[in-house]
C-alpha cells in the first residue's frame, strides 16, 4: 500500500471551540450503518443545522478545504472511528488544533489523517487567517514539524512514534501486526490465564440465542 | 518545599494537614517526590522526578504483553481479551474480507449486542431497519469466525461492560481492547483496558495485537469514608470536575487509597468507567480480596488448582510499595459531595446545593466553553441547580446500570411516586442484572412507583435505539456523557448524577439532594 504522508497542503478551514466532541462530529444516530460510507455528508449534522448555513463546513468559501483547524481536545468523547471518517470523507487530509483526544487522535493516525498540535496562540492566529483569507494555503510539514500559512510559519508538535508512521508510511499497522505471527503466539504462550480451565470456555458455546 | 505547602491555610487544619505531612515526608525519605501543584481545599497534586512510571501494575501487564517494539517506536502489545458489538464492528470484518485475513485468535474475541437494542419490543426483525442490518451483520460476523456471541435472549446479553465482567471475562492482568470509550471499566478488576476505533478492531481481529505508545500513569488517591448519600459516580464527577476533562490525555489513571478499597466492584466500575471522560483511556484499581471474591466461581473464571494460581499471579501484578508515578494526586473523600453537571461536558458539575458558577469563578480559558454551556443548558450563572424542574429520567448505562446501581435507586423509589408530568424509567445492564432485580423484588418498586421497567441495552446513554430527548427535554441521566445533543434530541439537556439522585429527581420532578430523602 502507497501510504507516505510527510506533506499536507491545501485550503484550511477553522473550527473554533475547545472539547468538541465526537458526538457532534457525528450524532449517534448516523452510526446505524455496516460500512462508513456517505458519512461525509453527515460530519456536525447537528451543528450545522442549528447554526443554519453559518457553520464552516457549510460556508461556501471552505468548501473543499483540506486541512481543519481546531482549538482544545478536539474529538473528546467516543471512540467512534465514524467521527474521523466522516472528517475524512467530507475532504480534510490533515488537522492542526491545540491538542487531541487521545482516541480520536489514534483513530486518525490508523486511517492516515495527520493530527499535529501547535500551541493556543498559533492555532487562534491561524484561525484568523483563515477567517480573513480562506484561499489560503496552509502546509503542514511532518518532515519539518512546520504549519505554514502564507507568511506565517510555526512549529507543530506530534509524538514520535504517530510521526514516524505517517513519514514511513506503516500508519495502516495492520501488515506489520499480523506479520509479526510467531512473536505473538510466543508472547501469548508466556500468559498464565490463556490456559486456565474454567466452568465454561469460548469455544465450547455456539453462538447462543 | 516545605514552606510551601505550610503556607496554604486549608492545609494547617486537621486531617489534610496530617495525610499531606505524610506524603511529603514519604517523598522527602525516598527522594523522588516532589510538590508542584495546590489548588485550595480540593486536591493535591505531587510531581515525581522520574520520567517514566515504574513497578505500578500498568508497567507489570504492559511489558507481560508487549510482543516488540515496532519500526515506528511504538509497542506491539498483545490483547487477552476483545469484546465486540454492533456499532464499531461491522466495518472491521469488511476490512479483514477485503484484506483476506482471518480472525488469529477467535476464542479471545467475544461478541454481544447493547447499543441499538431497543427496550421495549424487541421481537426481530427490529422494526428499525438500520438497526436490524447491524444485526444480521454481528450474527453472520460472529458465525462465519466462529466468536462466541451472547445474543438477546441467551439470558447473558447486555452492554458488553457489564456482561464480561459478571462472566468472569475481565479478569486481573489481562489487556483488554473494545470498539467502544468506556472499556476502562474494566480497569476496575486491574486489567489494562481501553477503548479503540474501528481499524484497531480489525488489527485485534486479524493480529490480536495493537500498536501503541505507552502511556504514563497518574496516581489519583482519594482517603477515607464518603458522607451517606455520595456514591461512586459522584467521586469520579468530582476527580473530573478539579482536573478537567483532558487532564488524563497521556494517562492511565490509577485509582488508590481507602476510598477505593472500601468500594465493591460494581462501584469500582463506575469510577474506571468514566475514566475517559476526564481523557483518560485506561483506568485501574489494583486487584484485592474483593476482586476476588467478585470473581470466584462466574463462567470465565479459572477453577480448581488454576483458581490459587490465577490469585497468586493477580497478587504479585499489584503495583509495588514503592512504584514510582509520573505524578499523584491527592483528594479527601469527605469533601466529596453529590455532584451534578450542569453544562455540556462532564467536567462541568457542581456540587448538588451550589450555584451554577459565574464566568468570574472559572479560570479565563474555561469561560468560552461555560458560556457555550449557559446558552445551551439554558442556565444562569448563579442559577441554583436543586429546583430545576426535569422531564426525563434515566437509570441504567454501562457507568451505572449494575444491580448495586439498581438497589440504591430503588431504596429512594420505594413507596414514592413519580412526579406528574416525568417520564421516568429503568434500563437494566444486562439479562442477569434484569434478572437479579426481578428476584429481589425491584421491577416491582420501580412499577409501583411510576418508573417504566425496560429490556437490557445502552437505550438513552447516547439514543441509538428509540429511547431519546425530544427537542429541549431536561433529562437527568445516570449516563456518563451530557455532550451537546447526546441523547437523541439536537437540542436535548443532559444532567449527570449518580442513580439514587436521579431517582429522587423522578420523584422530586427536580433537581433535589438525594441525602434529604434518604433521611426521611
Amino acid at each position: 500500500m502507497v501510504s507516505e504522508i510527510k506533506v499536507v497542503s491545501g485550503r484550511g478551514i477553522p473550527l473554533v471551540g475547545n472539547d468538541i466532541d465526537t458526538d457532534r462530529i457525528v450524532p449517534a444516530r448516523f452510526l446505524r450503518c455496516v460500512t462508513f460510507d456517505g458519512l461525509g455528508k453527515h460530519v456536525f449534522a447537528d451543528d450545522r443545522a442549528l447554526c443554519a448555513g453559518q457553520h464552516p463546513f457549510d460556508q461556501p468559501q471552505y468548501q473543499g478545504a483540506k486541512i481543519l483547524v481546531v482549538n482544545r481536545n478536539f474529538g473528546c468523547g467516543s471512540s467512534r472511528e465514524h467521527a474521523p471518517q466522516a472528517i475524512a470523507k467530507w475532504g480534510i487530509q490533515a488537522l492542526v488544533g491545540e491538542s487531541f483526544a487521545e482516541i480520536f487522535f489514534g483513530n486518525c493516525v490508523a486511517i492516515g489523517i495527520p493530527c499535529v498540535s501547535a500551541d493556543a496562540s498559533t492555532v487562534q492566529h491561524l484561525q484568523q487567517l483563515l477567517v480573513s483569507d480562506p484561499q489560503k494555503l496552509v502546509t503542514v510539514n511532518l518532515e519539518t514539524m512546520q504549519v505554514q500559512c502564507g507568511d506565517f510559519e510555526a512549529a507543530i508538535f506530534m509524538s514520535e512514534g504517530a510521526k514516524n508512521m505517517f513519514i514511513s508510511g506503516t500508519w495502516d499497522a495492520c501488515g506489520q501486526l499480523v506479520a509479526r505471527a510467531a512473536q505473538i503466539r510466543a508472547t501469548a504462550a508466556k500468559l498464565p490465564y490463556l490456559n486456565w480451565s474454567s466452568t465454561t470456555s469460548a469455544s465450547s458455546i455456539n453462538n447462543e440465542r | 518545599m516545605k514552606q510551601e505547602y505550610c503556607s496554604c491555610p486549608r492545609l494547617q487544619e486537621g486531617k489534610l494537614t496530617k495525610m499531606v505531612l505524610e506524603v511529603v515526608e514519604c517523598g522527602q525519605r525516598q527522594g523522588f517526590y516532589k510538590l508542584v501543584m495546590m489548588v485550595n481545599t480540593t486536591y493535591l497534586k505531587l510531581k515525581t522526578n522520574s520520567s517514566m512510571s515504574k513497578g505500578t501494575l500498568f508497567d507489570k501487564v504492559w511489558d507481560l504483553h508487549a510482543v516488540g517494539t515496532l519500526p515506528s517506536g511504538q509497542t506491539q502489545l498483545f490483547i487477552g481479551l476483545h469484546l465486540i458489538h454492533e456499532v464499531t464492528s461491522p466495518q472491521a470484518f469488511a476490512m479483514l474480507r477485503e484484506r483476506n485475513l482471518k480472525v488469529m485468535f477467535p476464542e479471545r474475541t467475544i461478541a454481544t449486542v447493547d447499543h441499538i437494542v431497543p427496550t421495549t419490543n424487541q421481537v426481530r426483525p427490529f422494526a428499525d431497519t438500520l438497526a436490524e442490518e447491524m444485526m444480521q451483520a454481528l450474527e453472520r460476523n460472529c458465525r462465519e469466525n466462529n466468536i462466541t456471541f451472547y445474543n438477546i435472549g441467551s439470558g447473558s446479553q447486555g452492554i458488553v461492560h457489564v456482561i464480561a465482567p459478571e462472566l468472569g471475562l475481565t479478569q486481573p492482568g489481562m489487556t483488554i481492547a473494545c470498539g467502544d470509550s468506556h472499556t476502562s471499566t474494566h480497569g476496575a478488576f486491574g486489567a489494562i483496558a481501553f477503548g479503540i476505533g474501528t481499524s484497531q478492531v480489525r488489527d485485534v481481529l486479524a493480529s490480536q495485537t495493537l500498536a501503541l505508545s505507552k502511556l504514563k500513569v497518574r496516581k489519583i488517591e482519594v482517603n477515607g469514608d464518603l458522607q451517606p448519600g455520595v456514591y461512586a459516580k459522584d467521586v469520579i464527577l468530582h476527580v473530573i470536575r478539579t482536573l478537567g476533562v483532558k487532564a488524563g490525555v497521556g494517562y492511565a489513571y490509577e485509582y488508590a487509597g481507602s476510598t477505593f478499597t472500601q468500594m465493591n466492584m460494581e462501584e469500582r466500575m463506575t469510577v474506571c468507567n468514566m475514566s475517559i471522560e476526564g481523557g483518560a483511556r485506561c483506568g485501574y484499581i489494583n486487584p484485592d480480596n474483593v476482586t476476588y471474591e467478585y470473581l470466584k466461581n462466574r463462567d470465565f473464571s479459572p477453577r480448581g488448582r488454576d483458581w490459587d494460581k490465577a490469585v497468586a499471579w493477580w497478587e504479585s501484578l499489584c503495583s509495588d510499595r514503592d512504584a514510582e508515578y509520573d505524578d499523584v494526586v491527592v483528594f479527601d473523600a469527605a469533601e466529596i459531595p453529590p455532584t451534578v453537571t450542569w453544562g455540556i461536558t462532564p467536567g462541568q458539575s457542581i456540587a448538588v446545593d451550589q450555584l451554577i458558577p459565574f464566568p468570574e469563578q472559572l479560570s479565563p480559558e474555561e469561560r468560552p466553553l461555560a458560556e457555550e454551556a449557559y446558552n445551551y443548558m439554558n442556565f444562569t450563572p448563579g442559577q441554583p441547580l436543586q429546583g430545576t424542574k426535569v422531564d426525563v429520567c434515566f437509570i441504567g448505562s454501562c457507568t451505572n446500570g449494575r444491580i448495586s446501581d439498581l438497589r440504591e435507586a430503588a431504596k429512594v423509589a420505594k413507596g414514592r411516586r413519580v412526579a406528574p408530568g416525568v417520564k421516568a424509567f429503568v434500563v437494566p445492564g444486562s439479562e442477569r442484572v434484569k434478572k437479579q432485580a426481578e428476584a429481589e423484588g425491584l421491577d416491582e418498586i420501580f412499577i409501583q412507583a411510576g418508573f417504566e421497567w425496560r429490556q437490557p441495552g445502552c437505550s438513552m446513554c447516547l439514543a441509538m435505539n428509540p429511547d431519546k430527548l425530544q427537542g429541549r427535554q431536561l433529562s437527568a441521566s445516570s449516563s456518563n456523557r451530557n455532550f451537546k445533543g447526546r441523547q437523541g434530541s439536537a437540542s436535548g439537556r443532559t444532567l449527570l448524577m449518580s442513580p439514587a439522585m436521579v431517582a429522587a429527581a423522578a420523584v422530586k420532578g427536580e433537581v433535589c439532594d438525594v441525602r434529604e430523602l434518604l433521611s426521611k
